[in-house]
């Protein structure tokens, strides 16, 4: 107790970078205590930058990140549960911080998507024909994981987190309260620990978001619904043969369902279905549709006993994601609709250190320097619904589907021209650009007019057998006696 | 097979990027190295090798130019292509995310100005009188 009363002694000051900054405001200085509840992308990201940028400005902070999984275990104990896409933009986002993902981590580097729909199916390649994608698994791998060959996602960043010299506590905190205005964090059976600054991280998995809720804050935990995951074993040769380099995505009038993806991972299929609720039933049509048989290999069935969950997803946002000394990063906090939320997770995270760092750690502090962040996200989030209902009708319109596809595979067949389609296509399957820009995209002229234009061909080429066909019958019935 | 390497892989010899060249992206190097040539007529000068996690191309990005150098795979090379378009939208957001790009030009700054002082004396010696 001694360590927290020093820590509690003095931790006020006025910052030397934000001059606009009221004296006795919150902000952290040399020896400051910070806790960072969850080692999840966020928790880690978190952790990462807020050493990194103390270590520019040689400011001395003690982190404690507290986290109960081990995620060299395979199975659910090790893993925080997701489809494994790390974005097209993420991966260059942390390639350029100096985070390269190595092969020992990436079980699956993607070049391309694959859109399958009940008429067909079209391959839709990066625009420079590269790797830009990388499917990873959270954790060690898959219940009942023969061999590990790749390392957990979430282990390598709490690594790389605790390379910055941050401390791993293993264990789940089960209480949390404020004394004198300043977090107290407990774990089972660990003496009370106070901080200067607690960073909440730990998703919408867990009953933790309940512990902020009693304190008062005026948090609001996410709004979530029922999601699925699933892996299937087939080997490396035969998880090449089918699925190729390609995560392949799923265009089906199924209600309910908004995403579905079979994603290549090492030795595995990942399949993951977003949506309303998702349950068994949705789960078997699914799996019984020809177009996903399609994907497997022929005479395959679903394995009496395989690894799956059910974990929970975002579909509104927090409320009031920050207050005195307390501030909310990742799915807890804010996240992007449905799509790289691993992508939302680290600029989140990266938000709420960079305002730690430089600015402070009052609600104020975090209103003005974090909040945008948080905000752009959620204004993002409205665009993605609008698109999200759009995508549902074209679902559900045949002429549509066909128009798209006949869209794609022109653009597909001809590089040098305009890849309109396949672009918003891409970026709205992959999370890589914002809602908003695939949006803005989607009313040019001439995207408006070339998918029109597919829609009435694909359409006359539908019905016209018909009209041949009815054309055929009256003749008949008129030159009947 | 390495399933997971992510970017693009350059052959032996395969150029990345061609000096006089417009550019409108930067490069990180994933696996290999890559040799950065300037090339002077017929001549062609190694200004220096590239390994694992160095950036390259990053000049374009900012001065909208065209590209200063060659650079060329020594060997089988594998790099990631970084969009103007995602890394400065991103720096628009974040700027602190152009902290390393700085930290790679001033370093680079620092090697110039060695070389530079290196060749200074080299100058100065062969001008001064010899008695
Ligand atoms: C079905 C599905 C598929 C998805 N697919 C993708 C995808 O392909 N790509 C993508 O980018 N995103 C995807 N997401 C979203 C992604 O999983 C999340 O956005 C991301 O995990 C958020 O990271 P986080 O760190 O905020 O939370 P989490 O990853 O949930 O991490 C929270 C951490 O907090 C810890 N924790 C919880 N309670 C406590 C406690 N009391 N004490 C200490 N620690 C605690 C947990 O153990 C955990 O490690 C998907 C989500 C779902 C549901």
């Amino acid at each position: 107790m001694q360590r927290i009363a020093t820590a509690f002694h003095g931790s006020r000051r006025t910052s030397d970078f934000d001059d606009t900054r009221l004296d006795g405001a919150l902000a952290l200085e040399d020896d400051s205590r910070v806790a960072v509840i969850g080692g999840g992308p966020a928790g880690s990201f978190f952790t990462y930058f807020l050493l990194d940028m103390a270590q520019r400005i040689s400011m001395r902070l003690e982190v404690d990140i507290y986290e109960p999984r081990d995620f060299a275990v395979t199975g659910p104990a090790g893993c925080n549960m997701c489809g494994g896409i790390i974005s097209e933009s993420l991966v260059q986002h942390l390639a350029a911080e100096g985070i390269d993902l190595p092969s020992t981590v990436v079980e699956r580097a993607i070049d391309s998507y694959v859109l399958h729909m009940d008429e067909s199916d079209v391959r839709i390649g990066t625009p420079l024909q590269e790797k830009r994608i990388a499917a990873v698994h959270r954790g060690a791998g898959p219940r009942g994981m023969k061999e590990a060959k790749w390392r957990s996602f979430d282990g390598y960043l709490l690594d790389l987190a605790a390379g910055k010299g941050a401390h791993l506590v293993r264990g789940r905190v089960d209480d949390i309260s404020l004394k004198d205005g300043r977090p107290v964090v407990q774990t089972q059976g660990g003496s009370p620990q106070g901080y200067d600054l607690l960073v909440a991280a730990v998703g919408v998995n867990s009953s933790a978001p309940k512990l902020f809720e009693k304190l008062g804050l005026g948090y609001k935990p996410p709004r979530t619904t029922k999601t699925y995951v699933s892996e299937f074993y087939f080997g490396q040769e035969t998880v090449e043969k089918y699925l190729g380099s390609s995560m392949h995505v799923f265009l089906l009038h199924l209600p309910r369902l908004e995403f579905a993806a079979l994603i290549p991972k090492g030795d595995y299929i990942t399949l993951c279905l977003l949506g309303m609720d998702i349950d068994g039933p949705l789960v078997q049509s699914f799996l019984n549709a020809p177009e996903v048989k399609r994907c497997f290999p022929p005479g395959w069935s679903v394995p009496q006993d395989f690894c799956h969950c059910s974990p929970k997803i975002n579909f509104q946002a927090a409320t009031q994601p920050f207050a005195d000394r307390v501030v909310f990063v990742g799915d807890c906090g804010v996240t992007r609709l449905y799509k790289d939320g691993i992508g939302a997770a680290y600029r989140t995270a990266k938000a709420a250190a960079v305002t730690a760092v430089f600015s402070g750690v009052s609600a104020e502090d975090f209103r003005r320097h974090y909040w945008p962040t948080c905000r752009a996200i959620n204004t993002d989030n409205n665009i993605g619904k609008l698109i999200f209902i759009v995508t549902r009708q074209i679902q559900k319109n045949a002429h549509d589907r066909r128009g798209i596809l006949r869209m794609v595979s022109r653009e597909q067949q001809n590089p040098e021209g305009a890849r309109r389609m396949s672009t918003v296509l891409w970026d709205v399957f992959t999370g890589s650009a914002p809602y908003r820009e695939v949006f803005v995209r989607t009313l040019h002229p001439c995207f408006l007019g070339r998918f029109l234009w597919d829609i009435i061909v694909t359409t006359l080429v539908a019905i016209w057998p018909l009209h041949r066909d009815r054309a055929e019958a009256r003749m008949r019935w008129k030159r009947a006696p | 097979m390495d399933m997971g390497g992510l970017g693009k892989v350059y052959r032996d010899g395969e150029i990345v990027v061609r000096q006089g060249e417009m550019g409108d992206c930067m490069f990180v190097i994933q696996a290999g190295q890559l040799e950065v040539l300037r090339e002077e007529g017929a001549r062609e000068l190694r200004l220096t090798v590239l390994g694992k996690g160095d950036i390259f191309g990053e000049m374009a990005l900012f001065d909208g130019g065209v590209r200063s150098a060659t650079v060329r795979a020594l060997g089988e090379a594998r790099a990631l292509t970084l969009d103007k378009r995602t890394f400065l939208r991103r720096v628009h957001e974040d700027p602190s995310l152009a902290f390393r790009i700085l930290q790679t030009m001033s370093h680079r700054i620092r090697q110039l100005n060695g070389e530079l002082v290196r060749l200074k004396s080299e100058q100065t010696e062969m001008a001064a009188p010899r008695g």
